[in-house]
């Protein structure tokens, strides 16, 4: 394995135009040659001592993520806490602490697993990906990314340098549910991510929902805007929690079955939707919410 | 190919010449000879292998020992305070923390950086702070109790 350690971003720019695989924290590419499932590149080049990919930057047009700002960073930044909630309970439940230390978000983003945690949450706050290459740099939504399981729309030579997440207006909220069987070191056997924007009257004025692990990609709900206007009831969440699972298409595993995630990715939905109003609402609700939910602890 | 680094391990440094694609753990035990980190599951699921690179937790099973290079490491070797235990290890022996001990280093290393930033965890926080390591022999109750008291005396 030819092996270099990049300490400007060009350097990293002309290795990957080279052909060189990008690794940073190492957490998918280094285990996954490990555990035998796709063996280490023939040529990587380190990118974590990169100092202008490590910043989370906050302008008018939002927050700017580098590509480098690992999981441990994104669950405890004040900015990412208060305003893309969502990001940060997804954050919070990857992996075991040593995971969230190394993982990065241009990671985790790059590596396009269905059932990646911030997948979801990005695609409901409206992330952005910022490509660069030797050539050039482009924005790409964060749905247009992701092409299947472990494959992207990136072409050969374009780096991952940072996301982009919008302003969020006054009366909004997010949140990320997963299901999962035990608290740490786990996947999601099925997870959902909703945003709100509540109007004066605390009716729905935005809603994005997006479901993890039940697609070959994260995939977003459609059809949540004909929901818009409405409060928040029990009718409406039951109707969030079947377009949900009418969009799902999941698959059978050692995990879960088609049909369990089927039902779970409803309920999922359902609580994604009822704890980001809340959090618009202005209700303080810990993160990761998966917690005060009771989800994967002992019965 | 071959790459020559150095490795700085619990203060000393340790110029090696290695393959790019080996682990960290594998470099510590065989190349520099420490051997307190221990090779669990191999695949970032059991902790045993935790070692701390600036300070925070690291798989170092599942992380490229070329990607150390330079950078302060960590190992259960460190810990000690000149010829005294550190507090977490005289905890785990006085609470009955360690039975067959295969986890303990990698239960130090989590718990010495859960400890540096956060001086009097919750059992809750210890919860969490220890949740990347397994361990297959003391059901958890006597560590939890270990990394409470040691952040009493501390």
């Amino acid at each position: 394995m030819n092996f270099t350690i990049a300490s400007t971003l060009d350097d990293a720019l002309a290795a990957v135009a080279a052909g060189a695989r990008p690794i940073a924290g190492g957490s998918d590419l280094v285990v996954g040659a490990r555990h035998g499932k796709s063996p280490m590149p023939d040529s990587v080049v380190a990118i974590d001592r990169i100092d202008a990919l490590g910043h989370i930057e906050t302008s008018t047009n939002g927050v700017r993520i580098g590509a480098l700002v690992t999981h441990a960073r994104l669950e405890i930044d004040d900015e990412i806490v208060a305003r893309y909630t969502g990001l940060a309970d997804a954050s919070a439940l990857v992996g075991s602490p040593a995971t969230r230390n190394v993982g990065t978000i241009g990671g985790n983003v790059m590596n396009a697993s269905p059932a990646m945690d911030t997948g979801a949450p990005l695609v409901v706050l409206g992330a952005e990906v910022e490509l660069q290459s030797t050539t050039g740099s482009r924005r790409v939504r964060v749905s247009d990314l992701w092409t299947g399981p472990g494959r992207t729309s990136a072409a050969q030579g374009e780096l991952c340098v940072a996301v982009h997440l919008p302003t969020r207006p006054a009366l909004s909220g997010s949140a990320y549910v997963r299901l999962e069987y035990r608290r740490a070191m786990e996947i999601a056997v099925v997870g959902a991510a909703a945003s709100v924007h509540l109007d004066a009257g605390g009716g729905l004025a935005a809603l994005s929902v997006a479901l993890t692990a039940v697609a070959p990609t994260i995939i977003a709900v459609h059809g949540t805007d004909a929901l818009l206007g409405r409060q928040l009831d029990d009718a409406l969440l039951a109707d969030i929690a079947n377009l949900a699972g009418e969009q799902a298409s999941p698959i059978s595993d050692v995990r879960a079955s088609d049909r369990y995630r089927r039902h779970c990715i409803g309920v999922m939905a359902r609580r994604a939707v009822d704890a980001a109003v809340r959090r618009a609402r202005g209700e303080s609700i810990a993160v990761p919410i998966n917690r005060s939910l009771g989800i994967g602890a002992a019965p | 190919m071959s790459i020559s680094i150095n490795l700085n391990v619990n203060g000393t440094d340790y110029p090696v010449t290695l393959d790019p694609a080996r682990n960290l753990v594998s470099v510590l035990r065989t190349e520099i000879g420490l051997t307190g980190t221990k090779e669990g599951c191999d695949d970032c699921e059991c902790g045993a292998c935790m070692v701390l690179i600036d300070g925070q937790p690291v798989n170092s099973c599942s992380y490229l020992a070329a990607q150390a290079a330079d950078r302060p490491i960590t190992t259960v070797e460190g810990v000690m305070v000149g010829d005294e235990l550190h507090p977490l290890q005289q905890a785990l022996l006085d609470e009955g923390g360690v039975q067959c001990g295969f986890c303990t280093p990698g239960m130090i290393m989590s718990a010495t950086a859960l400890l540096s930033r956060n001086a009097s965890p919750t059992e809750e926080e210890v919860r969490i702070g220890l949740s990347g390591n397994l361990c297959r022999c003391t059901g958890y109750v006597k560590i939890l109790a270990a990394v409470q008291r040691a952040a009493e005396i501390a």
